[in-house]
């Protein structure tokens, strides 16, 4: 008989011979690139005069390759008293790296306006590393900033930064709202949701969800299309970003200010259905095809109310551009495109119904409905390219929670009117701080836009699915002539209303109001279900089967 | 520099997919080649700075696309494999006014002066003076227009409704 050691296996070990070869791996490409570091700074120096791009190429990203390295290693050696920290002071570590990337993506911000700064003071050509060196505040006044401030002042380099933040924000995003989501459908559920994996309430099960769906493997049914199957879930992952390139997340942080921007973020949203609707049918799927054909009809229903819906905003202003229409809503609470009459609050309600369509959220989330289709259009789908097609439903329900925040609640500003914080504004970095957590900013935006899909959350472990014929049921029959109402009403308000008359003001508080005391009263409820959080769970609570 | 490389790129990217809708047999493969095509077509307006027509591109085509696949989807059944197999006569038909359109298009092009200096939308508003001129000059061909698509929307639902006896 062979004599092996028992295989524990709720406790799997992996090859300490691996584990050693990593580290010897990592410990060599470590050294050899804080040796190309030293070597590429002689090189730049002497061969180029230490002209900044050879600098940056041969020295600053070996370094800085070295340092990721030299964590990696670090990692690996001491993963044993890391694992106990991060278990240990879980909350801490969470929300340190909350406000860490939120300090960073500050950081860059405020880097790119001081070369901008420095750049309108020496007006021609382009600036040198000196120019910046000597520009910068006594404190961080290294060779090293300067060299790394320099190539910020290209277009080019700004926007590879623009979209390594958009990236990282959808990823990061995706991920945790999958976490958030569990965690909300635990508790409409009254149970827990993600409990154990990184201690503190799961907070890392979408990360280790995520290196399990990268080992997973990667099937192709046989009678699928194979090359639609495999392009599917870029197709809707890809435009899904692309739509982020033209949204506002405060004024001046938009990749790109088109002046379609509402058009072009709503065309993205649309081409991201197509890649469902393809993932379907390539699938060879009977449950695939209906949940893709299912995706179709109601996409093509759902987006004529929720254009109608648009319009309202669109008329108000009179422009596309989603910077100008943020920036109208500026002079807070009451200044919000939903409060300027009834017919803004009734379109706001139609367009974020008509949006959870558009993302299949719950009550609409036909295409996949898990008790009927299987997984719907996803049926065949595993691994990674399933994982893309969750980032991609993130990232949709981000846009469009993020499209009406921007045209019907305000945008990136808070509920106080700006013209109060303009000395904040205009202060030192703490006043500036200050200014962006009171007044507008992406925090803001990105704060009302987690508004939004948490009542999306909410709806979806509420109400129950609906079929199909009432999905269209609600388009054609309801939510349509209600939006064609709400149009003509919007169009007769403009013109018959002068804006500041009685009408319009009186219109203008109440609809205020009524959107105080919605928001007045989802916080009551929530302090009312944080206060008594145990008395469901105390009455359903059921001990375990004895032996069980 | 970059936008040469770009037209080429996005170019290139019409022309592979506008062969391969003509040369696939397959449906639903030819409606994704064409979301392709129209998607290029769409980033060329996008590099010349037309933004409301690129924009509009993309939505009223990814729109189209979509249609047009689920009527593939829906009219071919997919072990049949959504063949289309053309006759004869209607390759050489297809090919005549594909010809013929090319050369018509090809001439109009070599002929029209091409001021060098154009320097389209750039700056200004331009969204505003479209619907403007829409609402004016054209207001005729645009509400033609619109009654058009009233007269499809309206055969369309007649050929859709169920046999009532």
């Amino acid at each position: 008989m062979m004599n092996r050691a028992p295989v524990d296996i709720l406790r799997p070990r992996w090859n300490p011979a691996y584990f050693r070869r990593a580290q010897r791996g990592l410990a060599l490409v470590t050294l050899a690139l804080v040796a190309g570091a030293v070597v590429g700074r002689l090189i730049a120096g002497a061969l180029f005069g230490g002209h900044p791009p050879a600098l940056i190429l041969l020295s600053v990203l070996p370094a800085l390759g070295a340092m990721i390295t030299l964590a990696g290693l670090a990692a690996l050696t001491f993963w044993r008293p890391i694992a106990r920290f991060l278990r240990r002071f879980a909350v801490v570590v969470f929300y340190a790296a909350v406000v860490g990337l939120v300090a960073l993506v500050w950081v860059v911000a405020l880097a790119i306006d001081r070369v901008d700064g420095l750049a309108r003071a020496m007006p021609g050509g382009e600036l040198t590393t000196d120019a910046i060196y000597h520009g910068l505040p006594a404190a961080i006044r290294f060779r090293v900033v300067s060299w790394l401030l320099w190539p910020l002042q290209f277009p080019i380099v700004r926007d590879l930064i623009a979209l390594v933040g958009i990236v990282g924000f959808i990823n990061l995003f995706a991920a945790y709202a999958i976490w958030w989501e569990r965690k909300v459908a635990g508790r409409i559920q009254s149970r827990l949701g993600p409990m154990r994996v990184g201690g503190w309430h799961g907070w890392a099960q979408s990360p280790a969800d995520g290196i399990k769906l990268l080992g997973k493997e990667d099937l192709i049914p046989a009678g699928a299309d194979r090359v639609l199957f495999r392009l599917a879930p870029y197709l809707a992952f890809v435009p899904a970003v692309c739509g982020f390139v033209a949204l506002p997340f405060g004024s001046g942080w938009v990749f790109r200010d088109l002046d379609v921007a509402l058009v072009f973020v709503l065309a993205l949203v649309d081409i991201e259905v197509l890649g469902v609707i393809l993932g379907g049918w390539s699938s060879d799927n009977k449950w695939s095809l209906l949940g893709a054909m299912r995706e179709a009809c109601q996409l093509v229903a759902y987006e004529i109310p929720m254009g109608m819906a648009l319009l309202v905003p669109v008329m108000m202003i009179g422009t596309l551009s989603l910077t100008r229409i943020g920036d109208a809503q500026q002079y807070g609470w009451h200044s919000w495109l939903a409060f300027q009459n009834p017919f803004a609050f009734v379109a706001m309600v139609a367009y974020f119904i008509a949006s959870l369509a558009s993302c299949k959220r719950a009550p609409f989330d036909l295409p996949e409905a898990e008790s009927e289709l299987v997984a719907g259009f996803m049926t065949e789908y595993s691994g990674f390219r399933w994982c893309v097609f969750f980032f991609a439903e993130y990232a949709a329900m981000f846009i469009v929670s993020a499209l009406c925040v921007t045209l019907f609640l305000g945008a990136w500003y808070s509920p106080l009117p700006a013209s109060w914080g303009t000395g904040l504004a205009n202060g030192g970095l703490a006043a500036r701080a200050i200014h962006g957590v009171l007044f507008s900013g992406p925090l803001w935006f990105v704060a009302k836009s987690l508004f939004l899909i948490f009542m999306q959350m909410w709806l979806r472990w509420t109400l129950p699915r609906i079929r199909i014929d009432q999905v269209l049921y609600a388009c054609v029959q309801v939510l349509l002539p209600l939006t064609m109402l709400v149009v003509l009403g919007q169009t007769l308000w403009q013109l018959l209303v002068t804006p500041g008359s009685a009408v319009a003001v009186i219109a203008n508080v109440l609809c205020s109001l009524a959107g105080a005391v919605l928001l007045g009263g989802f916080y009551v409820l929530m302090a009312h279900g944080l206060l008594h959080r145990r008395r469901l769970v105390g009455a359903l609570a059921v001990d375990h089967l004895p032996g069980a | 520099m970059l936008e040469a490389v770009l037209f080429y790129l996005f170019a290139g990217v019409v022309a592979v997919s506008g062969l391969a809708i003509v040369l696939s047999r397959n449906i639903v493969r030819a409606a994704a080649w064409l979301l392709g095509a129209l998607g290029g077509v769409g980033a060329l307006y996008f590099l010349m700075a037309a933004n409301f027509l690129g924009a509009i591109q993309l939505i009223v085509y990814a729109g189209g696309t979509l249609v047009l696949i689920v009527f593939g989807v829906m009219l071919t059944s997919r072990h049949a494999a959504a063949q289309a197999r053309p006759r004869r006569w209607e390759i050489i038909a297809g090919t005549a006014v594909c010809a013929l359109l090319f050369a018509a298009m090809s001439a109009a092009l070599l002929r029209t002066e091409w001021s060098s200096d154009a320097n389209p939308a750039t700056g200004g508003y331009p969204i505003a003076e479209i619907g403007n001129e829409l609402l004016t000059t054209y207001l005729v061909p645009f509400e033609v227009t619109s009654v058009l698509l009233l007269v499809v929307m309206i055969g369309a639902a007649y050929l859709a409704r169920p046999e009532r006896k």
